[in-house]
């Protein structure tokens, strides 16, 4: 199978190289693509990643259901069990949800604030670019060397250079490592863009609740990513020097690892669901064609919850043995945190409530989501109660509710985003009935994959066992199981199906406001000219776009808008070309060979000197081309 | 697409500028917790010495006290250099700057040679949990440093290239902010790793 | 950016600073006080030296409102209390497990 796989892969890449030679678009792919510094662009890039992604990371998700489907089945043997949750783990998380976060993040926040770009455009670009060799050096273990099979957070001794000699264990650790720079670079660019970017008149309590989710999601992101560096650096150090802070000898205790991964794990989560709770608040709002119910509170409940998710990690590992007092600590902040979020809940019901609801797709991925995800949480609570969790701990149970939260809030969220800034990025609106398919067999899937696992936790079944005994009597809610994860799957390609008809027979949408928005966004033309803005707004309170609209339809007179020269930075290869080189340091760090690493290293090092160097690196749109560009889309200057 | 004529360093102003500083001390903070993670990791196994060979026999109080002078002395000659810059006077900036990173160069090599000895007399970064945090904090500081050598040399070109411009205002007070946040953290590695390593 | 200081200000730094380091040497080589005693003067007089870098040298003070790197110190300052003393907490149970 693997070999099989191997194939495929190398064919569509030869496919891709010939398609782009034969139609002769290397300069077009250089010039528009891998050196732009265009946030609107790069948010493209990391989504289309993420949903190459989200297909690799399901794949491996069926896999393992078909394995686990009958007592005793070998579809896959243990070690290739070990390796796909893993890697379905690892992708799923890392590298499907965190992009597609980030896509959201460069798509929508600059254009929800009024601004023409993020703060620091060219690092944006470096993020990106991180992230895509970050991915691509994880996912060629798949191909050279093999996967890492130590599960998803790869703890030692089980990851340590004794049980795991292999590469595995490397690509794992420089493939998240150099994503990681990305993110972490990524966290300071929004917060610096939306403290300091907004359009005139957008005072803090001014900004939409999406631009709120991505600034709290950002602190967590810049303080939690620090110790993911550090904890995969001291991995590295174990395996590559033979350190041992985390062996089972010299004095070692791997137990310090669980402690470090966790604090930044815990905080990950949160930093995935924060941005998907904004995306509730912008559907639900436009979709109950009401302003949103209690905005203070939604605001003050996520900075609670970004502070409060840093306190909350040893719930991850109750049963590790730091004692009562330990737990009971930590078990109390982690039930605290359902508070914040329960308010969030009833903020969003209290808006439908009273409100012209229109079962648009994003509205009804929203409405899937509350449920849902509230149970989820509700699980989360019973999770909490240390003392119950030493029988929930590891088994399926601890399994389905990570799933549903995970699944529930951060997919559906960005699901819902997906289908409500489509017609934003591309200029059309996804199909209806293509998306009515997609939307129920992935929710009639989930519950049918997922719930039966709650019931295989109580009966006793444990995680990331490969298979499992006739007289256990599992067998019957495993095939159940299975049985949904495939809906799920055919949702994925119904969705699949709707982009490529979107594509071929979509309605071009030439209003930029399809949706009849409340925020910035949505007064620019679908999709937007390179610098968004031809003039920027100014702003006076919530919902700056709704209260324009009203105010156009008080005012007969036409506004003159006057141009002036945009101010705008230039493309760049230097993000690419660096990142090329971190994969180069990467791929030898991960084998060993000191002196690729070192050519790598210090190509990365040839890059930041040649940016510092680098004085000239922006220019101006002239008036007169503002004024075309606007034209053509049919805005009056 | 038509590019109009580039304009230069002119016409950044004190916005383009200042956020890049903000943003700098966004990422210090980041920096900070990276050292907190290594700390709490030193922390938890500077007993972990496997029973056998600890701090105690290696630290030498003469190697670590030049280097806590010497890289204390750098950061006040770095602070001598922006205030030369502030007066607009680029011959003692990039003067106290060379200063600076001489200086820097002596403690790391202060440092590499204390290494070198180290290893020589059987301490190495595999010989227990505990020598594993040490070489790990103690090097991640001094890799912090001689990147901040780097940049530094590559300031002084572009100041004797460009002068003092709004843009190397700011490339200096970013990198002097640096030289500034290392020095706080080697602090904190003196009193955690050596002074209470020779208590 | 406004963070002028004065010579005054960084010489005054410099010399304080000095003055924090050989203190705590002294107390430790000449065992002057008992362990936790040393332990906690030597911890405070880092603290204090921390803050002279902060406000003589990196003029945390100065610089535009609103103060986001203030705020982000401040933040960060207390996450790192929590990951050093949440991990010394948290990892005490293994001196008994041993």
């Amino acid at each position: 199978m693997i070999y099989g796989a191997d194939v495929a892969i190398l064919l569509t890449l030869a496919g891709i190289i010939f398609v782009l030679t034969y139609l002769k678009k290397w300069k077009w792919l250089w010039r528009e693509w891998l050196t732009t510094v265009d946030h609107k662009k790069i948010g493209i890039m990391y989504m289309l990643s993420s949903l190459l992604m989200l297909f690799r990371g399901g794949v491996d998700a069926l896999l393992m259901r078909m394995q686990l489907a009958f007592p005793q089945w070998h579809f896959l043997d243990s070690n290739h069990y070990n390796e796909i949750f893993t890697t379905h783990g690892t992708i799923m998380i890392l590298f499907m949800a965190m992009p597609l976060m980030f896509a959201f993040f460069n798509i929508v926040v600059p254009l929800q604030i009024g601004a023409r770009d993020v703060a620091y455009p060219f690092l944006n670009a470096v993020s990106f670019w991180l992230f895509f060799f970050g991915a691509m050096l994880f996912n060629l273990s798949f191909v050279i060397g093999g996967s890492p099979d130590a599960g998803w957070l790869s703890y030692p001794p089980l990851s340590g250079m004794q049980f795991s000699p292999g590469p595995g264990q490397d690509f794992y650790i420089w493939g998240i490592q150099i994503s990681g720079i990305g993110s972490l670079a990524s966290g300071i660019n929004f917060i610096m863009t939306i403290l300091k970017m907004r359009a005139p008149g957008m005072k803090l309590m001014h900004m939409p609740l999406f631009t709120w989710s991505v600034l709290a999601s950002c602190i967590i992101i810049i303080f939690a990513f620090p110790v993911l560096t550090v904890t995969l650096a001291l991995l590295f150090i174990d395996r590559f020097f033979d350190g041992h802070l985390f062996t089972m000898t010299g004095g070692g205790n791997p137990m310090m690892y669980i402690n470090l991964i966790w604090m930044w794990g815990h905080p990950e989560v949160y930093i995935v669901v924060l941005p998907a709770f904004g995306i509730f608040s912008e559907i639900v709002a436009t979709f109950s064609q009401k302003k949103i119910f209690g905005y203070k509170s939604m605001v003050f409940s996520m900075m609670i919850i970004s502070v409060l998710s840093y306190f909350t990690w040893v719930h991850h590992f109750f049963t590790m043995g730091a004692g009562a007092n330990v737990n009971v600590f930590f078990a109390i902040t982690t039930m605290a945190i359902g508070i914040p979020t329960g308010v969030k809940v009833f903020n969003w019901l209290f808006t439908m409530f009273r409100g012209r609801i229109q079962m648009t797709q994003p509205m009804l991925w929203t409405i899937a989501f509350i449920p849902c995800f509230v149970v989820g949480g509700a699980t989360g609570v019973m999770l909490s109660a240390a003392p119950a969790d030493y029988q929930y701990h590891n088994s399926y149970f601890l399994v389905a509710h990570f799933h549903q939260v995970l699944i529930g809030g951060v997919v559906f969220g960005f699901f819902a985003g997906l289908y409500y800034w489509w017609p934003k990025m591309f200029g059309f609106k996804l199909n209806d009935r293509l998306g009515k398919w997609a939307f129920w067999t992935w929710n009639i899937g989930f519950y049918v994959c997922f719930m039966p696992q709650y019931a295989l936790g109580f009966m006793g079944m444990t995680r990331r066992i490969y298979t499992y005994d006739f007289d256990m009597g599992w067998g019957p809610l495993n095939v159940i199981s299975t049985v949904g994860a495939f809906f799920m799957g055919i949702g994925f390609i119904f969705q699949a199906w709707q982009i490529l008809h979107g594509i071929k027979y979509g309605e071009r949408d030439v209003t930029g406001d399809p949706w009849n928005g409340r925020t910035l966004e949505w007064s620019i033309p679908s999709p937007p000219p390179h610098y968004n803005f031809a003039v920027i707004p100014t702003v006076t309170g919530q919902d700056a776009w709704w209260t324009i609209k009203e105010e156009r339809k008080k005012k007969k007179a036409k506004e003159t808008a006057t141009f002036s020269p945009i101010h705008m930075p230039k493309n760049s290869g230097i993000p690419f070309i660096m990142s090329v080189f971190w994969f180069i340091a990467g791929f030898g760090l991960t084998f060993h060979w000191v002196w690729m690493a070192i050519f790598g290293l210090t190509g990365v090092g040839a890059c930041l000197l040649a940016r510092s160097f680098q004085y000239n690196s922006d220019y101006y749109i002239p008036v007169d081309e503002i004024r075309h560009t606007e034209d053509s889309v049919g805005r009056v200057g | 697409m038509a590019y109009a004529t580039a304009h230069h360093e002119e016409h950044h102003d004190e916005h383009d500028e200042g956020i890049k500083v903000i943003g700098f001390w966004l990422f210090l903070v980041t920096d900070c917790i990276l050292f907190g993670a290594l700390f709490a990791t030193y922390a938890v196994l500077v007993n972990h010495t496997a029973g056998g060979l600890t701090g105690k026999e290696f630290f030498e109080v003469p190697g670590f006290v030049s280097e806590t002078f010497i890289l204390l002395t750098s950061s006040f000659t770095s602070g001598l250099a922006v205030l030369s810059m502030h007066k607009g006077k680029i011959k003692p900036l990039i003067g106290w700057l060379i200063v600076t990173l001489l200086l820097g160069m002596c403690f790391v090599g202060l440092e590499i040679h204390e290494f070198q000895t180290m290893v020589h007399e059987g301490a190495t970064i595999s010989t227990s949990a505990f020598f594993t945090a040490f070489y790990t904090i103690v090097s991640t500081h001094g890799l912090h440093v001689s990147v901040g050598i780097i940049w530094m040399i590559s300031i002084t070109i572009q100041l004797k290239r460009y002068g003092i411009t709004s843009v190397t205002k700011r490339k200096v007070t970013i990198i002097s902010l640096y030289w500034h946040f290392l020095d706080a953290v080697w602090i904190f590695l003196y009193t955690v790793v050596y002074l209470m390593g020779v208590m | 950016m406004e963070n002028h200081g004065s010579l005054k200000a960084y010489t005054i730094g410099f010399i304080f600073s000095i003055i924090l380091t050989v203190i705590p040497l002294m107390l430790v080589l000449k065992h002057v006080f008992a362990k936790n005693i040393l332990l906690a003067s030597i911890l405070g007089m880092a603290v204090l030296q921390f803050f002279i870098q902060l406000f003589f040298f990196m003029h945390i003070k100065d610089g535009e409102k609103p103060r986001y790197n203030v705020m982000a110190l401040i933040l960060g300052i207390v996450f790192v209390i929590t990951i050093v003393a949440g991990s010394i907490w948290i990892m005490t149970f293994n001196s008994q497990v041993q």
